[in-house]
């Protein structure tokens, strides 16, 4: 059988390599850039106490939501500082937020293209699914090469794994605006980008907040993942739970993330049914 | 000039489209060009529409309405032929020149109103003032204009998701009137409301048109409100303009079978107006003459009643035989003091069902005034009953039953007191 082996890991690693080669100056600034804004926020987040950390998320959670999941939320942020995972979670905290970020500033410009031109979006479709289904401890693997070990690799293979969403929703969001609202813009004479700008994009930001949510989520679960390549935060102490078979820290570190997760979840939601559409739907 | 003007105009949807064309203009059918896969959807239209004129453009649904009025505006780019607006060729245009007409000559209203949800009522009506570029205050104090022509006064702030359905087209046909084009392009404008909303918007469309005398270019695929609302109507069938001219040409003399059997359904008493069945009045007089004169003319014309006119053919009112002669016993009274100003009146435009309700209540043959009160024509009751008699026999046998759908015409009875 073995004459019969296509050598297709091989030609992917060859490309990996020549990549490196020619584009190596490009991949050092981005990972300096990645690695600085993750420092300059994982320092804030962590130069606060814990306490004023808390009070500060749980009012976000109010004005994203309402009281009651404020005060939820306190309790459920004073937990992970009583099981003393405050820090970790920080560094979690920060490392989702800049993957979630860069991915979202990559994913709604593409989605918006895609939305304009069927042929760019049958390109991208079957790229998406590839990003989305390929297990995501493989983004590692090249991302490791590239970057070598640290924080970098895992924010740059949470971005590649976390971004699909943001592009498919996004596109999905303003291919669903009434055909007929965006042609009003067109026959009062509005250019192509202020329709974009006052039409197409408020009226699809509940399904772009919907993208950007599951983008938040999907991060969340492969930073714990990056925690394999020396990433920091809640994912390193799962880490080292399993290779000490220490349950009780495998236990609280994996319900911090749980905390985290459910969090960012109601709050990336909240907002999305705060935008003026989802408002005037009430109305009705 | 004419406002909008369209010429051998064509649009074909699908592959090679121009191929299409060609075979068409050899005289092919639709039906032969569409079996090769693609939809000839209008096929040569060509028209002209006056400016201050309300064309209505009436056909079944696929019959290629929407297609044709998209291209006077350029939102669809025609096949072949030319469409002109003013003195600019739209066909020639770029993307710029197209926003350009589209901002400041044509405005458009439509069939499920395209509001912006999010925005308010008063923010949606200046919508066209902002695209082009009016300042803030000043297109807003527009829109608060516009929207107190339509009757939403007050409704400035509220959103579109909170108005009816009546309201919400308001608040589109306010979005046209503000951008103050010449044009108004309006699909299928009344076609989502119900019929006693939709009554209500025809009379105020109308109303605004006596008002304000855009070229308005309507498209509908109800008979009736094409007959109500348009100065002529283009009547269309599978891409094709079959017959274009007014309610009364089209009902009397349909251009071919398909329009004939079209309009047969119609309830003509609906659709002809006063001034179809009307006589010269055979007894009129002027205000400074005397019962004699008055006398004079009813006999002259066989009739027992003399209509009196101030200068400039103004009716003043209508004078019976019996009051005419008593007043000359008494001799030394004018005619002033004699003649009845309560004559009954219809104007000329006035359907004759409602012609009839006045009719009926006296015993005066009806007076037909114009637009400034001036006499035109009178219909006596004879006439009248004779004419509905023809019109309804007519419809009867072409085998159809009248249609009791519409509502009631508004009657106009005018008081000259
Ligand atoms: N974008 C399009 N692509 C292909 N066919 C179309 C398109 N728009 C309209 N048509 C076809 O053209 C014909 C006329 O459509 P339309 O102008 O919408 O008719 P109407 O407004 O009178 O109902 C129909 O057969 C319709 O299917
Ligand atoms: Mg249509």
């Amino acid at each position: 059988m073995d004459e019969w082996r296509i050598p297709l890991g091989d030609w992917v690693e060859s490309f990996i390599d020549w990549l490196i080669t020619v584009l190596g100056p490009l991949f050092d600034l981005v990972g300096t850039v990645l690695k600085e804004t993750f420092e300059g926020l994982q320092s804030t987040l962590n130069f606060a106490p814990a306490w004023l950390m808390i009070i500060i998320l749980a009012v976000l959670g109010g004005l994203a939501r309402n009281g009651t999941f404020a005060i939820i939320a306190a309790l459920g942020l004073f937990l992970i500082a009583l099981m003393d995972q405050w820090e970790q979670a920080m560094l979690t905290l920060a490392l989702v937020l800049v993957a979630g970020a860069v991915a979202t500033i990559i994913a709604i410009p593409l989605g918006i293209l895609a939305s304009r031109s069927r042929a760019f979006s049958n390109a991208i479709r079957p790229v998406l699914d590839f990003m989305q289904t390929m297990p995501p401890l493989v983004y590692l693997i090249p991302a490791v090469v590239i970057f070598t070990v640290g924080v970098v690799p895992g924010i740059v293979a949470t971005i590649i794994f976390a971004m699909p969403p943001g592009v498919r929703l996004t596109e999905l969001g303003i291919r669903q605006v009434d055909a007929e609202v965006v042609e009003a813009g067109h026959a009062f004479g509005s250019p192509p980008n202020a329709i974009l700008r006052q039409i197409q994009l408020p009226l699809a930001l509940p399904t772009i907040m919907a993208g950007i949510n599951q983008v938040i989520m999907l991060g969340l679960s492969m930073v714990v993942l990056a925690g394999f390549v020396g990433g920091p935060g809640l994912g390193q102490q799962v880490l080292s739970a399993i290779s000490r078979i220490d349950v009780a820290l495998g236990v609280e570190a994996g319900l911090s993330v749980v905390i985290l997760a459910i969090f960012l979840d109601r709050v990336t939601a909240g907002l999305g049914t705060r935008s003026t559409v989802a408002r005037q739907k009430e109305a009705a | 000039m004419s406002a909008i003007r369209a010429k051998e105009l064509y649009k074909v949807f699908g592959r090679r489209p121009e191929d299409a064309v060609r075979r068409l203009r050899e005289g092919e059918s639709r039906e032969d060009v569409a079996s090769s896969g693609v939809t000839p959807a209008v096929i040569d239209a060509n028209f002209e529409v006056p400016p201050g004129e309300t064309f209505v453009v009436m056909g079944l649904s696929g019959s290629g309405k929407s297609t044709l009025i998209r291209m006077l505006n350029g939102l669809l780019e025609p096949t072949a032929g030319e469409v002109h607006c003013g003195d600019e060729n739209v066909t020639t245009l770029d993307a710029a020149g197209l926003r350009r007409i589209r901002s400041q000559h044509m405005s458009m209203v439509f069939q499920h109103f395209a509001l912006f949800p999010h925005r308010t009522v008063r923010e949606n009506a200046a919508y066209a003032l902002q695209v082009r570029g009016v300042d803030r205050r000043t297109r807003l104090a527009k829109a608060d204009e516009a929207l107190e022509m339509v009757g939403l006064a007050g409704w400035g702030s509220r959103l579109p998701a909170q108005l009816s359905g009546g309201m919400k087209q308001r608040v589109g046909l306010a979005r046209a009137l503000a951008s103050e084009t010449e044009v108004l392009l309006m699909d299928e404008a009344f076609s989502a409301l119900d019929p006693l909303i939709r009554r209500e918007m025809q009379d105020q469309l109308v109303e605004l048109q006596h008002r304000l005398g855009k070229t308005i270019v309507f498209i509908t695929h109800d008979l009736n409100e094409a007959m109500r609302l348009g100065d002529r109507i283009a009547m269309m069938r599978a891409g094709r303009i079959e017959q274009i001219g007014t309610a009364e040409e089209i009902l009397n003399q349909p251009a071919n079978e398909y329009v004939a059997q079209f309009v047969q359904d119609v309830d003509r008493t609906r659709v002809l107006t006063a001034s179809a069945v009307m006589d010269t009045p055979r007894a009129v007089v002027s205000d400074t003459s005397g019962p004699q004169a008055a006398l004079d003319a009813m006999r002259e014309g066989q009739v027992n009643a003399a209509f009196v006119v101030g200068s400039d053919q103004q009716l003043l009112g209508v004078v019976g035989a019996e009051a005419a002669a008593s007043a000359l016993q008494r001799s030394g009274d004018s005619l002033r003091e004699v003649l009845d100003s309560k004559a009954t009146t219809v104007k000329s435009d006035t359907v004759l069902v409602d012609v009839f309700d006045a009719s009926a209540r006296s015993a005066m043959p009806v007076a037909v005034v114009d637009s400034r009160d001036r006499l035109v024509g009178a219909i006596v009751r004879e006439t009248l009953l004779t004419a509905m008699a023809k019109l309804r026999a007519g419809e009867e046998a072409a085998g159809t039953t009248e249609s009791g759908t519409q509502p009631d015409g508004d009657v106009s009875e005018v008081d000259h007191g």
